[in-house]
């Protein structure tokens, strides 16, 4: 019973934890939690919060539908077939370990400051992570269920739908979750060098005025977000899939 | 059901000198139960696959009727092989390519004959193996196969279960006939179950002899069978060593 309320009594020790240390440093360098929220709601009340959050998270869904479409098709693609992932696998190490500053940089050299060039390298830096991971979820395929659909006839979209898919299920839920986590994380970069809208640049004007409670009631309404997401899309979605177990 | 002729000139694996099957020659007479006795590892298994058209790479030819490709083929593997996140009746009727077109009926009537019909709605994981091994039967049967094949459907089971099992088969069997192709290096389950023996060699497979089993089905028990397989011991000195 009193476990059920752990998660909450933690949230509430950490708000303690910084409401004291606030009154003990007494410093605009960190606000207290109250100041916090009360610059939340003149953010949310003027519409500029909401602005922003928007045009960031229709970054966040533009950037992520493509990323996963294209990792899930070229990760399943190599991790079926031997000869093209030996092809590409250099190429995917190149790009996991290629830094997200130097992307971003490159993108906005070669396609100059514009949208497009904004979702291509979020697209970039994320692609082979969901590859790699539905590579390695397709090689722990179950072959005999494989051979069970060929045996039976079963035609590719039907192979794909009932068996490989569900399978894949696990490898698709991390890479959605890692993704979403990293995805923000990039393109805040990417708003922040070349973009005039966005979480990103309004957290690079916070910065320059040394704003830290705008910087903290922002970071709040985004984890708010994913936290919604979370619970309104993911954690249903896991438990509609996972229903059998 | 159908006329099976099968001939696999060879088949090797990926890196060996010696091919795991050489000169193979068999035909199953149409509704006819054979059942292949060999050693563990033998290529029974492969020789399965390659009829099935899960290993395409031998030489040969695989005539099921009339043709030699698009046959319809139920399979039972050494696994059930079950998807566990269908229920019984969702993972039978899987097999269906036209969903509209399943019948319904005959799956109720193959439930009720192995005694599935309270489990249709359940999850792999809620049944005994003996179940999840029904189930793939079921599945096999509801297709009204040209050929079945059955890779050492038993093999995992303990004893009472495994006969449980194969007695339930040889019902469904003796109600909807079909030719069938069983894999197994267990003589007493071999006579148990089969119209004729078919006895391999070790690497590579050939056929080393076929023996029809004489004892009507209905006289089948332990007793009868122990006689017989003692009998081929007597009579077939070069089998000693596949059926001791």
């Amino acid at each position: 019973m009193f476990a059920k309320f752990l998660p909450t009594l933690s949230i509430f020790a950490f708000l303690i934890l910084w409401q004291g240390l606030a009154i003990f440093l007494h410093s605009h360098l960190l606000p207290s939690p109250e100041n916090v929220a009360r610059l939340f709601w003149q953010h949310c009340e003027s519409g500029e919060l909401p602005h922003h959050l928007g045009v960031t998270l229709w970054r966040l869904i533009e950037s992520f539908t493509i990323s996963m479409f294209l990792g899930c098709v070229i990760g399943i693609a190599l991790g079926l077939n031997k000869k093209l992932n030996a092809f590409f696998d250099n190429w995917l190490v190149i790009f996991l370990n290629v830094p997200a500053l130097v992307t971003v940089i490159l993108c906005y050299v070669w396609f100059g400051l514009t949208e497009s060039a904004a979702i291509l390298a979020v697209v970039l830096n994320k692609v082979p992570n969901v590859i790699v991971t539905l590579r390695e979820g397709t090689r722990a395929l179950d072959k005999e269920l494989l051979n069970m659909a060929k045996c039976y006839g079963f035609s590719r979209m039907k192979t794909l739908r009932h068996v490989i898919l569900p399978q894949l299920h696990p490898f698709l839920m991390s890479a959605t979750r890692s993704g979403l986590a990293l995805i923000w994380k990039i393109i805040l970069m990417v708003e922040l060098l070349g973009r005039s809208d966005g979480m990103g640049y309004q957290l690079h004007l916070f910065f320059q005025w040394f704003d830290i409670a705008s910087i903290l009631a922002y970071t709040v309404a985004f984890v708010g977000v994913i936290q919604i997401l979370e619970f309104l899309v993911l954690k249903p979605l896991d438990n509609l899939a996972l229903k059998w177990r | 059901m159908t006329t099976v002729h099968i001939q696999i000139h060879e088949k090797k694996h990926h890196g060996t000198e010696i091919p795991t099957i050489e000169n193979f020659n068999l035909t199953l007479n149409s509704g006819e139960f054979v059942c292949l006795v060999g050693q563990s590892g033998c290529g029974k298994t492969t020789l399965l696959n390659s009829i099935a058209g899960l290993d395409s790479h031998f030489s040969g030819n695989i005539q099921i009727g009339n043709k030699t490709q698009n046959s319809k083929i139920g399979f039972v593997f050494q696994r059930p092989c079950l998807l566990p996140w269908r229920t019984v009746r969702e993972n039978i009727e899987l097999v269906f390519e036209n969903q509209n077109a399943i019948p319904k009926a005959q799956i109720d009537e193959l439930l009720n004959l192995m005694q599935l019909s309270n489990y249709t709605n359940a999850y792999p994981k809620q049944l005994s193996e003996g179940m999840k091994r029904r189930v793939s039967i079921i599945r096999a049967f509801a297709i009204n196969p040209d050929l079945l094949l059955m890779d050492e459907p038993f093999v995992s089971l303990d004893a009472p279960m495994a006969r449980e099992v194969r007695e339930l088969l040889q019902q469904l069997w003796q109600k909807r006939p079909h030719t069938v192709l069983f894999v197994t290096h267990d003589l007493r389950e071999a006579i148990a179950l089969a119209d004729k023996l078919v006895f391999l060699t070790s690497r590579p497979m050939r056929v080393l002899k076929e023996i029809d089993v004489l004892i009507p089905r209905y006289q089948r028990d332990t007793q009868n069978v122990e006689t017989f397989r003692e009998q081929l011991i007597q009579n077939y000195s070069e089998l000693r060593l596949l059926i001791q």
